[in-house]
């Protein structure tokens, strides 16, 4: 951190009119709004993205007390409406997309050897709508009405007039606004990541050396970018039904709501594989450090993860078997969701053919790994049954969708992500979270987890129905609650664990070395946590795993045999070499306040469409206009002094 | 960066951040952005131009049909008038690549007029349209027809503003022959705005009913 200073120091800015100083600080509270190092938006997006899925957590936690008993009176409909609409909102949008965010934009530049994202003020913009857009969403329960139609927000109940009076509140206006912020958001953050590892890799890193997490990244950027405008589309003619009384989804006047439904899951089943891929990618890397054997089938991995993002834009259909779309659409989708499954069920085996016959070390982070590839096989044998059209009719509504999608959100995304927590923590924090919390952390969560979701096939096949508010007694699903709901808790428990290892590791001292886990890829051949500047000099890549390859060599009965360190570049000598070298000459990109000016303005014009109101609109146009063109004349980087030359080595 | 250079001198040493600029796409950074942003915008405008399609000729809609209110002479000069300002922002580019900056300014103006013709002209079909009988909420046709161009018009004007921007920024002489990116980036949008409408005149307007 303080590496930068000196250059900084002989950097005087040349004054501007009509601009805002240029922040210089790049510690304290205030560099946190305007900072533009990757590793700092990371933290950012990892930490609002840990509460909201706390909220979401808690949310969660609501419906289980309400539904523990037969004719449960904790919550009113609506106010059951309201937390499920905003549990699955939350979960996806503000826990689920930022935390697969958080990881790439930390990981992505040190994985494929670069000292930044291509842009850095896009990448802090994209932060910070992301951070205000779920503000936006949450600030409706003081606003007049929280979003309650769903986090899929079907029509017509969503898009129907306030004059219509289908749903009471402003709730669905915020959440097709809030949505639309989070659209932008993650829209930039994925341009960003597919430009930085296609442009931006280090000397030698070929596309087939990546490690199979950036991989993961650039697929589900491509995801991202390509599936986020569907719904944005479909959220603006939401929104002009509403306030402008068209009738794009009102049946009364002509208009389909099936078309709604079409392009929400042109969107929302890519989404599903935004929301996994990163999970797998966290996978591929944790499950070859602790078996210490390479990634089996390295390629096969890579491409059946782009197989799944081409495949995942024909399967849309599948979330409407029931809605009578004719047996000729449904079985072609029935069809194609059966090919789905063979690129999924091809990563299975090739992460147990990396765990079979390697020396496997049970650390927390291998546990969870393990843990997702059983949950989420779980989840992926319940998927397949649900693209037989028969089955799938019966089950279409039940608990037994929501067990699938837990099964393969919560016990794939959420295991994967905090496997990545355990993996990465020492690398990002230089401090290791602690094991023996982390057992229990793991253990509570699956054991939890299981409890809570198993029941959920069941009683989704007696025919319990899903968005629900309560259900008469003498269902015979009472028990089966009850234990759903202790289950709940105990991942509440596993969690609350998880916040408690946090803050137990924040207050010992930082040990953790570079390469704690004697892994494979570059993110563990620089010191941790990482000096801003991320690589003193831009490695060149001669292998895929090329970290572990500098590390160790095979002889001629092909046992593995460490290189002395001279061979190699020792931890040692990075940490020390590295903060001696302190950064002089390598000239990063300046921060800037601008984005977080740009994306201020976001909220107070989605008020202004809420609310219809003129005076709202203005200020934040003015905001947004302000900070695009004062963004747009200061340049990425400051002017460097003289005595340093601008540009060394470069091509 | 001497102690970098003396432990591994086989290495090569980046100093800047963004120094290298390797591009193995053989694109800058700046400008793939610009065409992945395009990409994504192709899938918005794939929406509302389904959706058009799927309403304008759903049976029992209120209000005036498309035939009744398709002034295709009219509405093929402001077409040609948007394509023509493709050619403009084309020699616009030339000229700030050549250093020519007062060229430069005339084609941007050329492009901006275009652009705000074409706007006038959207503006004065959708008067026109409302006075006959068509609103937004009026019918599906209505509906999907306003949001479709209105999105498509919004395309254009901010597209002018940009061009706009770019030309006070070469006025101030903030903007010189190195800056022929930032003009390429703003043509590529440019362009892409033009191809939508091209799209748009043709299944809106030309393929009949």
């Amino acid at each position: 951190m303080t590496a930068f200073t000196d250059a900084q120091a002989l950097t005087k800015p040349a004054p501007r009119p009509l601009i805002l100083r240029r922040p210089t600080k790049t510690t304290g509270v205030w560099s946190w709004f305007t900072t533009i190092d990757h590793k700092k938006i990371g933290i950012l997006y990892g930490g609002t993205a840990l509460f909201f899925f706390v909220v979401g957590g808690i949310e969660a936690l609501l419906l289980r007390v309400q539904l523990a008993e037969a004719n449960g009176t904790l919550l009113t409909a609506s106010q059951y409406n309201t937390l499920f609409t905003m549990h699955g909102t939350t979960m996806i949008f503000l826990m689920g997309m930022p935390l697969a965010v958080a990881f790439a934009n930390y990981l992505v530049p040190l994985q494929i050897g670069a000292r930044d994202v291509a842009f850095p003020r896009i990448n802090m913009f994209g932060y910070w709508v992301v951070l205000f857009g779920g503000i936006f969403m949450y600030s409706s329960f003081v606003l007049g009405g929280a979003p309650n139609g769903g986090w899929f927000g079907y029509t017509p109940l969503t898009s129907t007039p306030l004059s219509g009076g289908a749903l009471p509140g402003n709730g669905p206006d915020f959440w097709a606004i809030g949505i639309i912020f989070l659209g932008i958001g993650s829209t930039t953050s994925a341009i960003n990541i597919i430009v930085t590892v296609l442009n931006m890799r280090a000397p030698g890193m070929t596309m087939m050396r990546m490690p199979p997490f950036t991989w993961m990244a650039l697929v589900t950027s491509f995801l991202t970018v390509f599936a986020m405008p569907i719904i944005t589309a479909a959220l603006i003619m939401v929104f002009f039904d509403r306030n402008f009384d068209t009738t794009f989804f009102l049946a009364t006047k002509g208009g389909d709501p099936l078309l709604y439904q079409h392009l929400f899951w042109l969107f929302g089943h890519p989404e599903v594989y935004i929301l996994i891929l990163p999970g797998m990618g966290i996978v591929s890397e944790i499950l070859p450090v602790f078996s210490r054997k390479p990634l089996f089938g390295y390629s096969v991995v890579v491409f059946s993860g782009i197989a799944i993002g081409f495949l995942g834009w024909g399967v849309w259909a599948h979330h409407m078997f029931a809605t009578g779309l004719g047996p000729v659409a449904i079985s072609a989708f029935g069809l194609s969701t059966m090919l789905i499954a063979i690129p999924t069920g091809v990563k299975i085996f090739n992460w147990l053919g990396t765990v079979y016959g390697g020396a496997v070390r049970l650390t927390t982070a291998m546990l969870f790994s393990l843990g997702f590839i059983a949950m989420f096989t779980l989840g992926g044998l319940s998927g397949v049954l649900h693209s037989i059209v028969p089955s799938d009719t019966q089950q279409t509504d039940t608990y037994f969708v929501v067990a699938h999608f837990h099964y393969v959100l919560f016990g794939g995304l959420v295991f994967a992500i905090f496997g990545g927590f355990y993996y990465w923590w020492p690398k990002v924090f230089g401090r290791m979270l602690d094991e023996r919390l982390g057992k229990w952390n793991f253990w509570l969560l699956l054991v939890g987890f299981n409890l809570t979701f198993f029941p959920m096939h069941i009683v989704g096949l007696l025919g319990m129905p899903r968005r629900t508010y309560r259900y008469d007694d003498g269902m015979g699903w009472e028990v089966l609650n009850q234990i759903e709901t202790v289950g709940g808790f105990i991942v509440a428990l596993g969690t609350l664990v998880f916040l408690v290892n946090i803050f137990y590791t924040a207050k010992r001292p930082k040990t953790a070395s570079a390469d704690p886990w004697d892994a494979r890829s570059l993110e563990w051949s620089i010191p941790s946590p990482p000096p801003e500047y991320n690589f003193a000099d831009i490695p060149r890549v001669e292998a895929r795993d090329d970290w572990w390859h500098r590390k160790y060599t095979e002889d001629a009965d092909g046992k593995l045999v460490r290189l002395p360190t001279g061979g190699a570049v020792d931890e040692a000598e990075i940490t020390t070499t590295h903060d001696e070298h302190g950064g002089h000459g390598i000239h990063m990109p300046s921060p800037s306040i601008y984005p977080f000016i740009v994306a201020l303005g976001l909220p107070l014009m989605g008020y202004a469409a809420v609310f219809l109101n003129i005076w709202l609109l203005i200020p934040g146009l003015l905001l947004v206009l302000f900070g695009i063109y004062a963004w747009g004349l200061e340049p990425p980087t400051e002017p460097e002094p003289v005595q340093v030359p601008e540009k060394v080595g470069a091509s | 960066m001497t102690a970098v250079e003396e432990r591994q001198p086989d290495l090569p040493v980046i100093s800047d951040a963004h120094g290298n600029h390797d591009a193995h796409t053989g694109s800058t950074n700046a400008k793939l952005a610009m065409w992945l942003f395009l990409s994504s915008d192709c899938l918005f405008f794939g929406a509302f131009i389904s959706t058009f399609l799927l309403y304008r000729d759903r049976p029992g809609q209120e209000g005036p049909t498309p035939g009744d209110l398709f002034d295709i002479p009219f509405t093929s000069v402001t077409s040609f008038i948007l394509l023509m300002s493709s050619l403009t922002m084309v020699l616009a580019l030339a000229a700030i690549q050549r250093g020519d900056m007062r060229r430069f300014r005339v084609w941007i103006i050329a492009t901006v007029l275009f652009g705000v013709t074409f706007i006038g002209g959207q503006i004065f079909e959708f008067t026109e349209f409302s006075r006959e009988g068509l609103n937004i909420d009026t019918s599906l046709f209505g509906s999907s027809f306003f949001v479709l161009t209105g999105l498509h018009g919004a395309h254009v004007t901010a597209g002018i503003i940009w061009l706009l921007s770019l030309w006070g920024l070469s006025m101030q002489e903030h903007m010189g022959q190195g800056d022929a990116e930032r003009v390429e980036i703003a043509g590529l949008y440019w362009h892409f705005v033009d191809v939508v409408w091209i799209v748009i005149f043709t299944v809106v307007y030309l393929v009949p009913t």
